[in-house]
């Protein structure tokens, strides 16, 4: 590696993960993997009942089994002194906010509620011992359906909330949306249901805990993709630990998809059971576990309309959703269906009129969270499915109407009707050459020689935009948020030049510790090699907030850049010192300070180092050592777009759709590392077809999950798969040290679209104009007869 | 995934496993594990004990004798799908075992457990079925054969005794001009069948068919024949038409449906995958 490795072609080129030698010969460690003296386990008892009264709880048996250390309810909790809380991280005008405590107290309201805890001596009695608790319930009536809950008389989730309606929200202007529609030549209307996932990260969720009674001080290693958060959640609400006292550690951690972002009530019970015996405990989810408590995605239903005048110009739009929240407020659960939703509904189009109403409601079900796209997905599955029902009833080619709804490449920055401004993007450009690659024109001959013969064809056009890159601080704050969102990072330069770089995001497989490397490669022109990187340890590196939101790169990777930067101005100062020389005379050029004209008289970055720790030498003023911190907060959000493309055959007698070509042209701005582009775009898209075809979270109609496990809960598999075609169209962002945006959620938004509007474009001989995801084959096999 | 405490018994011959089976009421027999074992993780299953059955010499193996072929209960899938005496005697078993799972599944999965368990969605019912497989079990009263029209009594119900252990799998080795194939639509989380058609065709001297059997896996309770389409190709030149014909009438008593798929909708994948499994057994006849 190391020919490819220096100075400053680093950023841009393909170096591989280094990330992957340990993960991939099983080396790496995660949470489960760690094991402390005298380290105990805990189990959690939960609900068999999606809604029930507790009467009693007798946990006499358990305590007797030989092994069992304590058996807790939320009374123990209760009694600790303990905040206990479970708390929301996004306030909205008027939203209920029921409590949420980290065991349930007397009703549990969702299948997976935690109800009791064991800690036991090992993992087995600790299980073994969740059988021998008796739990006297009074069943309920429990509701799932996030509309359905709506209606009067519906079984109420929490007394405090008038048909279960958590939050009702609205962005855009009804008064202008409804002229619109007054004045519309067509009208595409469709009722869409957003299917319910369930994240299946690879690694479950694990926590373990080791708190010291003498110092007060609690370690905490959990698999987090937010070790700050964490900490901050865990001191205010569940622990009333101070933060100092707190040390949230994330090991490696095995993907999170933003089911790792939120505070659950689990890691805190942990915490807790460790605090109350005075030893390390240790709990991890088993696979079910995930399933009955991992924050679900989406679950959405919704009505859409599209205006459209006789030009076939987007007019207006109007969308109403319901959107589940399932049994409690997680963290940032409401700002999903509203900031990354409604404000999304503009998609890639000049829409003078947009109106988006949105009731955030409560079920008896896991509560639902962000998940890889949060929001976005959402939005743009009800728009590009819109602009398709629009092609339709207007006769229109799907890709000349986008053509005519575009906005301009010169229209930029661009001032939606729902909030956003988009600062830059050529949409027309990804049109054209997805449409290129694809070939668009031929396929249609195929498609309809094809029909001749029987066989369905259908091509799926999305053509998205998303806003990534969490976020202005302010911005975020103005709407709700509890939280920052700009980052931090420190440079610190060694005596030796060997780099050390903390960042307060925290990967979890997206290969910071390459990608970090290489922007300060090529900031300090030093070697790829001389660099490490450092995440995810609240005890080392500053406050950050974390890696979810596609936001790493842009806001992550833009305070390495600044932090670097500080770095190299002060080295230059010093250097311009040792040189004798004026600092505006200094050219710094792959990691050398010289003077203009003069290369072969140069102080090389770890010489500047050395002398700076040293600090025999140095200029007036200036402190000893070389490291810089930044912290960075955006201006504006980043914002991705392209167009991604599907080809579908479904076969005429099972109705199985067969996705035969899949292609992505995307725009991420500059790219660090074009092989870890690809492969976000790779699995972002598998996500996104996983969605559309195979996923859904199923519960009955009293509230219970039936898709319990992997043998019910499809998730895509490798051979289900067409080799997925990349290419890109580069628009920096224009706000960012690094003109980066953001990759890891743009295949989980563009392409479920892609894949149903193939889908209906291949059933168009049937009549067909929507069909719900994910859309099997049963489902098809309907629609064609 | 923690099972609950069971006892772990390791026998070497089959008397002495199936002694262990009538001393434990409350034991289970333990093949390659593949279904047993995710089952006592999930805790719906806490047998007492556990009988290996794994490490007993008479339960391996493949032979071929008297157009005969034999397969050890404790053969796995791997073995039966890249056995060259299987491809020959009983392609229809190595192509169904073949499609079973996974690569791991396959290396640790055996027939013998496949078949007891009776899961109407695996792979192997069906084609056991097809080929008139007669299977051999042991118990504490002494050792019987039971035909596998006989042998797949109900839901994941055989005619094992809680005291027999499947012992091995009989087939007659296909005749000339005998054709077979097994085609299966996936369920896509689990892999299993949602509807599996195992289909066995032979031709005379004229062309004409002189033999023929469908079965299904993943339609109903259990593994399926569907005779009435097995006696209506009986005679027939074994066309495209008389095929679809054939099949058109199918209707398979008590089809069962579940959150993924209706009844209803295996019933139409039953008449598509079993035409496309007859249509490809008659081409390699």
């Amino acid at each position: 590696m190391a020919g490819e490795s220096n100075g400053a072609g680093v950023f841009g080129s393909s170096i591989r993960r280094r990330e992957d030698p340990e993960l991939i010969t099983g080396r790496a460690k995660y949470t489960d993997d760690l094991q402390l003296p005298g380290m105990v386990y805990c189990t959690i008892l939960r609900s068999d009942y999606a809604h029930a009264k507790i009467n009693s709880i007798d946990a006499s048996e358990a305590e007797a089994l030989e092994g069992v250390i304590a058996v807790y309810t939320a009374k123990d909790i209760e009694g600790s002194g303990v905040p206990g809380g479970i708390p929301v991280g996004w306030l909205l005008p008027d939203m209920k906010i029921p409590e949420h405590y980290m065991l349930a107290k007397d009703t549990t309201r969702y299948v997976g509620d935690g109800v009791a805890i064991v800690v036991a001596e090992d993992q087995y009695t600790a299980h073994d011992a969740l059988d021998l608790i008796y739990v006297d319930y009074d069943p309920r009536d429990g509701i799932a359906d996030p509309k359905a809950a709506t209606e009067d008389g519906a079984p109420l989730v929490h007394e405090e909330a008038p048909n279960n309606i958590a939050f009702d929200w609205e962005i855009g202007d009804k008064e202008s949306t409804d002229a619109a529609f007054a004045n519309a030549a067509h009208v595409a209307s469709l009722d869409i249901v957003n299917n319910r996932l369930i994240p299946n990260a690879m690694e479950p969720r694990a926590a373990l805990a080791d708190y010291n009674s003498i110092t007060g001080e609690l370690v905490l290693y959990m698999t987090t993709q937010n070790p700050h958060i964490h900490r901050l959640l865990m001191s205010l609400a569940s622990l009333g630990l101070p933060e100092h006292k707190i040390r949230v550690i994330a090991p490696e951690v095995g993907g999170g998809f933003g089911s790792k972002i939120h505070h659950y009530a689990d890691e805190a019970i942990a915490a807790w059971a460790s605090m109350q015996i005075g030893r390390p405990v240790k709990w991890t989810a088993t696979r079910t576990e995930t399933y009955l408590t991992d924050a679900h995605g989406r679950d959405h239903v919704t009505q859409a309309e599209m205006a459209i005048d006789a030009n076939g110009k987007f007019i207006g739009l109007r969308v109403d959703t319901y959107a589940a929240m399932g049994a409690y407020l997680s963290t940032f659960a409401p700002a999903v269906p509203t900031y990354l939703y409604g404000t999304l509904m503009s998609g890639e189009y000049d829409l003078p009129a947009i109106h988006c109403h949105v009731f955030g409601v409560f079920t008896h079900t896991v509560p639902v969270d962000a998940y890889r796209g949060a929001g976005r997905p959402e939005a743009t599955f009800v728009v590009e499915r819109l602009v398709d029902e629009a092609a339709r009833v207007t006769g229109l080619d799907p890709a000349e109407i986008r053509r005519r709804n575009f906005v301009a490449p010169d229209n930029f920055p661009y001032q939606t009707q729902v909030a956003l401004a988009y600062d830059s993007g050529n949409y027309e450009g990804a049109l054209d050459k997805a449409l290129e690659a694809i070939g668009y024109d031929d396929f249609r001959s195929e498609q309809a020689a094809a029909r001749e013969q029987g066989r369905y064809l259908g091509i799926g056009l999305s053509t998205y935009i998303e806003a990534c890159g969490l976020a202005p601080s302010a911005v975020v704050g103005s709407l709700g948020a509890q939280a920052g969102q700009w980052e931090s990072a420190v440079v610190r330069v060694h005596a030796t030049g060997k780099v050390t770089v903390y960042s307060g995001c925290s990967g979890h497989g997206q290969g910071h510790e390459t990608t970090y490397a290489q922007i300060v490669a090529s900031a300090l022109g030093v070697p790829y090699e001389d660099i490490d990187v450092i995440e995810g340890d609240s005890g080392v590196m500053p406050h950050g907030w974390g890696t979810y939101g596609s936001r790493s790169a842009a806001t992550g990777g833009s305070a390495i850049a600044s932090a670097a930067e500080k770095v190299v101005d002060k080295a230059r100062t010093i250097a311009a010192h040792l040189l004798e020389a004026a600092e505006e005379d200094l050219e710094f050029e792959d990691g050398n300070f010289f003077v203009k004209g003069s290369p072969d008289q140069a102080q090389s970055l770890p010489d500047v180092a050395l002398q700076a720790y040293l600090a025999h030498n140095l200029p007036k003023g200036i402190e000893p050592a070389l490291e810089a911190t930044s912290f960075y907060d955006p201006e504006n959000f980043v914002f991705p777009f392209g167009t991604h493309i599907a080809i579908v055959e479904v076969c005429a007698n099972t109705g199985q759709v067969d996705l035969q070509r899949y292609l992505a042209v995307d725009d991420v701005g500059n790219v660090i590392n074009p092989m870890i582009v690809d492969g976000q775009v790779h699995g972002g898209i598998a996500q996104g077809v996983g969605q559309s075809l195979y996923e859904t979270a199923v519960y009955d109609e009293g509230a219970n999950l039936l898709s319990g496990t992997m043998l019910d809960y499809a998730v895509p598999k490798a051979h289900f798969l067409p080799s997925f075609e990349t290419d890109r169209t580069v628009t920096p962002c224009p706000h960012n040290p690094l003109g980066v945006k953001g990759v890891g959620e743009a295949g989980t938004i563009a392409s479920p679209a892609a894949v149903v509007n193939a889908v209906v474009d291949a059933l168009s001989p049937f009549g067909v104009n929507h069909i719900d995801m994910p859309v099997t084959s049963e489902k098809v096999w309907n629609a064609m007869n | 995934m923690y099972p609950s405490k069971f006892d772990y018994h390791r026998p070497s011959s089959v008397q002495e496993a199936v002694q262990i089976l009538s001393d434990n009421p409350d034991a289970k027999v333990l093949a390659g594990g593949h279904s047993l074992i995710p089952v006592m993780k999930l805790r719906l299953a806490a047998p007492a004990a556990l009988v290996d059955i794994g490490r007993i010499d008479a339960l391996q193996g493949i032979s071929r004798s008297n157009g005969s072929l034999r397969i050890g209960a404790c053969v796995t899938y791997n073995e039966i799908a890249n056995s060259a005496d299987v491809q020959a005697a009983a392609p229809l078993l190595a192509e169904a075992a073949g499609q079973i799972g996974d690569r791991q599944v396959r290396y640790r999965g055996t027939i013998g457990g496949n078949l007891s368990h009776a899961d109407p969605a695996s792979d192997l019912p069906a084609a056991a079925l097809a080929l008139g497989a007669t299977l051999n079990v042991s118990g504490a009263s002494g050792s019987r054969s039971v035909s596998a029209s006989d042998f797949f009594v109900d839901l994941m119900m055989t005619a094992l005794q809680p005291d027999e252990i499947l012992t091995s799998v009989e087939i007659s080795a296909a005749s000339a001009g005998t054709g077979s194939a097994y085609v299966k639509f996936e369920h896509p989380a689990s892999g299993y069948a949602l509807c599996g058609a195992a289909a066995v065709v032979t031709r005379g001297a004229d062309g004409s068919c002189t033999g023929a059997s469908l079965c299904f896996n993943g339609v109903s309770a259990t593994a399926v024949s569907a005779s009435g389409v097995a006696s209506s190709l009986v005679g027939s030149d074994l066309s495209d038409d008389a095929i679809v014909s054939a099949v058109s009438g199918l209707s398979i008593p008590d089809a069962t449906g579940d959150m993924f798929a209706s009844a209803g909708y295996r019933q139409e994948l039953a008449k598509s995958i079993g035409t496309q499994a007859l249509l490809t057994a008659r081409d390699r006849a």
